[in-house]
């Protein structure tokens, strides 16, 4: 009886997916509805960003990105508010073996170059592909690799918080000031500059750093978490 | 073209014998590299269906992070699926 209810159930899921696949016409090279005309013209002629995607995360769709970063935010607070630990009541972080030297001292070589990388891809995110998003989980990944190499390597709760908190209050303030000056939320009030320059976009690379900074630092408090979990 | 066409094939057969491999194996460790190692394919996949935005993120969470979190659990509960059977409580529940 349960399997012939999950073998129904997959039939028409599949039955369903192969409806939308069969309606998506593949073999033609380009769409011919929908508003992408509008974006791809618009993001290099009026707001001059290179990138269309970022141009269409952040300024077309820039209140549905504070909506991620607001549900990235509810999902680490609720995972730390389950496993945090105050600093006296900290487990011993298990490891089964100690890292080598080659280990150590390779993650220590790398480690600057990956949060270099990180940092490049937030703030380059206007120009060349990645963003606030991409950025802030390579500058995590670069701190997980030195809490993976090195035993007593820790960071600081305290501070980590307060990045978190500030990006997130820098994100939503330039909101509200698109909001007073131009009458519509994240609305953008700074001049665009010109096209692939470093300094152009309006707010999109100030949004995406503040994005970046926001997500490593949560990400790096997440697997800090989890790592220092007493078991 | 060709030549395209086939490097696209041979990675989605990669993609497809790597989640076979991860579903069939027993160690649990070399299950997560499994879906690691999709993860990387599809990167490469996105990278080549000319999506770089997409191919980085997939490279970033799928690839690093997705792996971190799995063997981070595999470290606090069991290594191995067999195991499961012969436990009867929950990890934290045993008696030391």
């Amino acid at each position: 009886m349960k399997k012939v209810l999950v073998i129904s159930l997959l039939a028409v899921f599949g039955g369903y997916l192969l409806k939308v696949l069969f309606q998506i016409d593949f073999g033609h090279q380009f769409f011919t509805n929908g508003v992408k005309d509008l974006y791809l013209v618009a993001s290099p002629e009026k707001l001059k960003v290179a990138n269309v995607v970022t141009a269409i995360v952040v300024n077309f769709r820039g209140f549905d990105t504070l909506g991620e970063v607001t549900v990235l935010f509810l999902a680490t607070t609720a995972m730390a508010s389950i496993l945090y630990k105050g600093r006296h009541q900290l487990g011993e972080r298990a490891v089964l073996f100690s890292g080598s030297s080659i280990v150590t001292t390779g993650s220590k070589l790398l480690f600057p170059a990956i949060i270099l990388l990180g940092v490049y891809v937030f703030i380059h995110g206007h120009l060349t592909p990645g963003g606030g998003f991409q950025g802030g989980v390579i500058v995590a990944t670069g701190f997980l690799l030195m809490l993976m190499a090195y035993k007593d390597y820790s960071v600081s709760h305290i501070v980590l918080s307060v990045v978190e908190s500030l990006a997130g209050i820098t994100f939503a303030s330039l909101g509200l000031v698109g909001l007073i000056n131009g009458g519509s939320f994240l609305n953008d009030f700074m001049g665009n500059g010109t096209l692939n320059a470093l300094f152009s976009g309006g707010l999109i690379p100030i949004i995406y750093i503040t994005v970046g900074f926001k997500v490593g630092a949560e990400l790096t408090g997440l697997i800090y978490t989890a790592l220092n979990e007493k078991d | 073209m060709i030549y395209y066409l086939i490097l696209i094939i041979f990675l989605l057969l990669l993609m497809i014998g790597a989640a076979i491999y991860s579903i069939a194996q027993k160690d649990l460790l070399y299950a997560v590299i499994g879906t690691g190692l999709i993860s990387l394919v599809l990167s490469i996949l996105f990278l080549l269906l000319q999506a770089p935005d997409v191919a980085l993120t997939e490279a970033a969470i799928g690839v690093a992070l997705t792996t971190i979190v799995f063997i981070i659990t595999i470290r606090n509960t069991v290594r191995h699926e067999d195991e499961e059977k012969n436990r009867r409580t929950l990890p934290n529940q045993t008696t030391k």
